[in-house]
């Protein structure tokens, strides 16, 4: 197996998404080439770390003013459907029709 | 021993009956959904925007549409899933809005599998992440990231940071399962090569 052949399969391995065999020839690679045996440590590290820190946080004060906002908005959008009965009522006729 | 089939219809679970009392003009159903999602929708959309007023708006927008949309969601897909990809095509509207002059889609396909290659390898040192502050770490992870093609950072962000399927981010997508495959793989490698200045570990450092 040569590096390039490993680096295609570098995500199905870190996925644990890969069939025993295909699995097998990479860590036989692994075991000798060590800028591979790096590249996939550091690739998983890249991950889990990412995975590990919420780079981007909802701090709790927008949190509490952004679902005011949308669940204001869902009201109005509620009450103008039910203001406007005959767009419910096309709406009835059009599923009664099906 | 033989299996069970599942012959009798599941029960719906407890998502299913939110989004059905949501559907039915339940404001309060709509409000566990927003709450129970709506750090990652952020999460999302700062990732694609990268701007936080943009993000803001993404979050509203996002379920804003997903409610007045409830009648369409056919609940083959996870409710979840439905949403990010609102959340998404929202996110990129904005990006495109502020960036006009750049061409932004999720279709690009940076050149060849070269620009993935891995050019630096070096060991990093063990948790590497511990040399920084918390703080310092976010400004690593945000600044890193945002250097990534839009494709490659939406499908890393999906698959990696929020954790959907290989599949789910495919739909949530409208990309083939082939293509988020590659763009992960690639944004994976690029991201661990620009990450390598600051974790690799330095001279003199213990290796085992």
């Amino acid at each position: 197996m040569k590096c390039s052949d490993f680096l295609k399969e570098l995500s199905d391995y870190l996925d644990n998404t890969m069939d025993a065999k295909t699995k097998a020839d990479l860590e036989e690679h692994l075991q000798w080439c060590h800028n591979c045996y790096v590249v996939c440590n550091t690739t998983k590290s890249t991950i889990e770390i990412y995975r590990g820190t919420e780079v981007y946080e909802l701090p709790d004060e927008l949190r509490g003013r952004l679902q005011s906002a949308i669940l204001s908005k869902c009201e109005c959008h509620s009450k103008s459907k039910t203001e406007a009965p005959e767009t419910k009522e096309a709406a009835a006729n059009t599923k009664n029709s099906k | 021993m033989e299996t069970i089939e599942k012959n009798v219809a599941e029960a719906p679970s407890e998502e299913t009956l939110l989004v059905n009392a949501a559907r039915g003009g339940d404001i309060g159903a709509f409000e566990k959904l927003v709450k129970r999602y709506d750090r990652n929708v952020f999460r999302i959309a700062q990732h694609i925007t990268q701007n936080r007023e943009d993000a803001e708006d993404v979050v509203q927008d996002a379920f804003l549409k997903a409610y007045q949309n409830l009648g369409q969601f056919q609940g083959q897909s996870k409710f979840y899933t439905w949403l990010v990809r609102i959340a998404v095509n929202e996110a990129l509207m904005r990006l495109r809005r502020r960036r006009p002059e750049r061409m932004i889609s999720l279709d690009e396909d940076v050149k060849t599998e070269e620009d993935s290659m891995p050019r630096e390898v070096a060991d990093w040192s063990p948790n590497p992440e511990q040399q920084y502050s918390q703080g310092e770490l976010k400004e690593i992870l945000g600044k890193t990231i945002q250097g990534l093609p839009t494709g490659f950072r939406t499908v890393f962000v999906l698959r990696d940071v929020e954790g959907l399927s290989t599949e789910e981010t495919a739909a949530a997508l409208e990309l083939s399962v082939p293509a988020v495959k590659s763009r992960l793989l690639r944004a994976r490698l690029q991201l661990r090569e620009r990450l390598n200045k600051y974790f690799k570990r330095r001279d003199g450092e213990f290796r085992p």
